[in-house]
């Protein structure tokens, strides 16, 4: 392997170079030492393994190390500003950790009897009220496990509830052309055909198209508010007005709900579904430190259908519904083995209860103020596709790279070096070469200042037509960039030993 | 020579005897970037005008190629499949994606010819 920083070893400082482990393993070499298994007669049947399986050979340190190097070479939002847009790369604050730590949750078994577990299923109990509370919506589902999931319950739900009424007509899910990928694909893994809504020139749903699509053969919409563009939807009022006068229901996808918590009850906006991505909106680790968490949020129209299980207040304290029948006799059915994502449940409640009522509302609006901040500092000098202010996100086009020869993926890539991680790119679809920055409400001043001082020295420079820099950048990570064609097109899965290795061994 | 003839989801056919030739342009090969992987319909398979025939996907996205006109699939270009780069060589060339036995041929005259088409273009 070629050498770019000029270090015999190949190491840059102490960001060290890293072999696969395979590369490592020495055969023979092991971490502990265990006794010879004694000879015994195989009981098999002749289907026992006859050659070595390959695993690597290495010693406690080199597999510390490795797992370390690997580590060191990752970036999180503990390491730095993580601007994913429609992601929410918000602060894990640690007093989550330390609850969900504590031994009366951390070393609880979901197959422990319900006697024992009664703080558990309280704690649930509590987190949907305030999820309820806060959403103003009279029932929550705690089961779903991440975002996608909670969709797919909502779905179920509404295809539950005209299933109920006869109703098997229809066919249609209604989505707008600017919705994460996962409501078209829920729709579809529900049974249901897609139809995109138009966007109007302000970005937002347009409202006449949208009503002469409705009719007896639409089961429904899925809107997400504020709306992918970081935009609220003015009208959605007047949307969920609409699709109950035609018999449907309102999925409302609640990626989002962080911008508005403590300012808008998304019940008083005639929904009848929501998820929470409690890894977006209450603080939970998210991308690699998961679990996601999804509760859905019901409308009295949906919540007999709700799935199993789910806790419910007994005679004897709390209590888990587990069968279809009595109060689950509607349920269409269960999603996951058991009650949820219990740590994400106690870190979301952490957050919850240590900023109170209006720290969340504190939190909410200063996502909202730090997105504007950034969409005004750097309106300047990029192009946004639609005026005015925004929510929690701020979007930019390529516009502003118009004959550059400079693409929205090398400013990311420039964006690298400079030690952030990119923003998101190229979606939502509808805006061309799209730069969706969430700054999120963690960051101070002093980080998206310099944030923004590199982003406006970046689009500058590629004003000036400086392509060749952006085109070989990123310049300073481990790894240049990447030939994403070839990669593509001759994908190199898995490790093989060298031939003359394997045949050393053989 | 057979008209060629272009449809606003920028596909081209180029009929022969009952015989349509499917392509995408040079235009949506441009807009795709690196195509890296095309997916094709069965012979023997029928469609009709708009539906969904064939995959085709890029570094950047994965589309849909839709049929200009309806018809049932004849021939296939496995060279496509097997090098998908060609579709960036030579869109409107060797790069052919299926061939189909006409349904209607009439559906022919609510498709562009060049001229139009490059003035389509020119909207965009």
């Amino acid at each position: 392997m070629s050498n770019p920083h000029g270090t015999i070893t190949g190491n840059r400082g102490l960001q060290l170079e890293e072999k696969l482990i395979f590369e490592q393993g020495v055969e023979g070499r092991c971490g502990v030492d265990l006794p010879d298994p004694p000879k015994v007669k195989s009981r098999m049947g002749g289907v026992e393994r006859r050659g070595p399986i390959g695993l690597p050979g290495l010693s406690e340190p080199q597999a510390i190390r490795h797992y370390t190097r690997l580590s060191q070479k990752n970036f999180a939002i503990d390491a730095g500003m993580y601007p994913l847009g429609s992601c929410t790369m918000k602060h894990n604050p640690r007093l989550n950790e330390k609850a969900v730590r504590m031994p009366g949750l951390g070393d609880l078994h979901p197959m422990q009897p319900v006697s024992t577990v009664q703080g558990a299923l309280a704690l649930i109990d509590t987190l949907a009220h305030w999820l309820k509370t806060l959403t103003g919506m009279p029932a929550v589902a705690m089961s779903p496990a991440a975002g996608a999931q909670g969709e797919l319950c909502g779905v179920m739900a509404i295809k539950a509830a005209h299933e109920a009424k006869g109703d098997h007509a229809r066919k249609v899910i209604l989505v707008p052309e600017s919705a994460h990928g996962t409501n078209p694909a829920t729709a579809a893994a529900c049974g249901y055909a897609v139809e995109a809504i138009p966007a109007n020139e302000r970005g937002r749903v347009d409202l006449d198209a949208f009503k002469k699509e409705l009719g007896p053969h639409v089961a429904g919409i899925m809107i997400t508010n504020p709306n992918t563009c970081g935009l609220f939807e003015n009208d959605i009022v007047e949307i969920g007005k609409a699709v109950h006068a035609a018999g449907g229901y309102f999925y409302c996808d609640g990626a989002n709900f962080n911008a508005i918590v403590g300012r808008v009850r998304p019940g008083d906006l005639g929904i009848d579904c929501m998820h929470i991505n409690l890894h977006k909106t209450f603080s939970t680790p998210h991308g690699g430190g998961g679990p996601g968490s999804g509760p859905v949020v019901l409308s009295a129209a949906l919540a007999p259908y709700a799935p199993l299980p789910f806790v419910v207040h007994g005679p004897n304290g709390f209590r888990l519904v587990e069968e279809a029948k009595g109060e689950g006799a509607k349920t269409f059915g269960r999603l996951k083995a058991f009650h949820g994502q219990m740590g994400m449940f106690v870190r979301a409640l952490a957050y919850m209860m240590s900023h109170g009522s209006d720290g969340m509302r504190q939190a909410s609006e200063d996502a909202v103020l730090n997105a504007n901040y950034v969409q005004a500092r750097l309106g300047e000098v990029m192009t946004a596709p639609f005026p005015g202010p925004c929510m929690h996100e701020a979007l930019f086009d390529d516009r502003f790279l118009n004959g550059s020869g400079v693409s929205t993926l090398d400013i990311a890539k420039a964006l690298i070096d400079e030690g952030f991680h990119p923003m998101t790119m190229y979606f939502p679809l509808v805006v061309h070469g799209a730069l969706l920055i969430e700054p999120t409400e963690s960051e101070t001043k002093e980080t998206l200042d310099q944030f923004i001082a590199v982003m406006r020295g970046l689009a500058e420079r590629a004003k000036k037509g400086d392509a060749d820099f952006f085109h070989h950048a990123p310049r300073l990570t481990p790894r240049r960039r990447l030939d994403e064609t070839l990669a593509a097109r001759k994908p190199v899965l898995r490790w093989r030993p060298a031939p003359t290795e394997r045949q050393a061994a053989e | 020579m057979p008209e060629r003839k272009f449809s606003k989801d920028h596909e081209w056919i180029e009929v022969d005897g009952g015989v349509g030739t499917v392509g995408i342009t040079d235009y949506a090969q441009g807009q795709l970037g690196d195509v890296v992987f095309v997916e094709l319909p069965v012979v023997g398979k029928k469609v009709a005008k708009g539906d969904n025939a064939a995959v085709v996907e890029s570094v950047k996205a994965a589309s849909e190629v839709y049929t200009p006109v309806s018809g049932e699939v004849t021939a296939i270009n496995q060279a496509i499949v097997d090098d998908p780069a060609k579709v960036n060589a030579e869109a409107e060339g060797g790069a052919w994606f299926f061939k189909l036995k006409l349904g209607n041929a009439g559906e022919l005259s609510g498709l562009m010819d060049r001229a139009a088409y490059d003035a389509f273009l020119k909207t965009l």
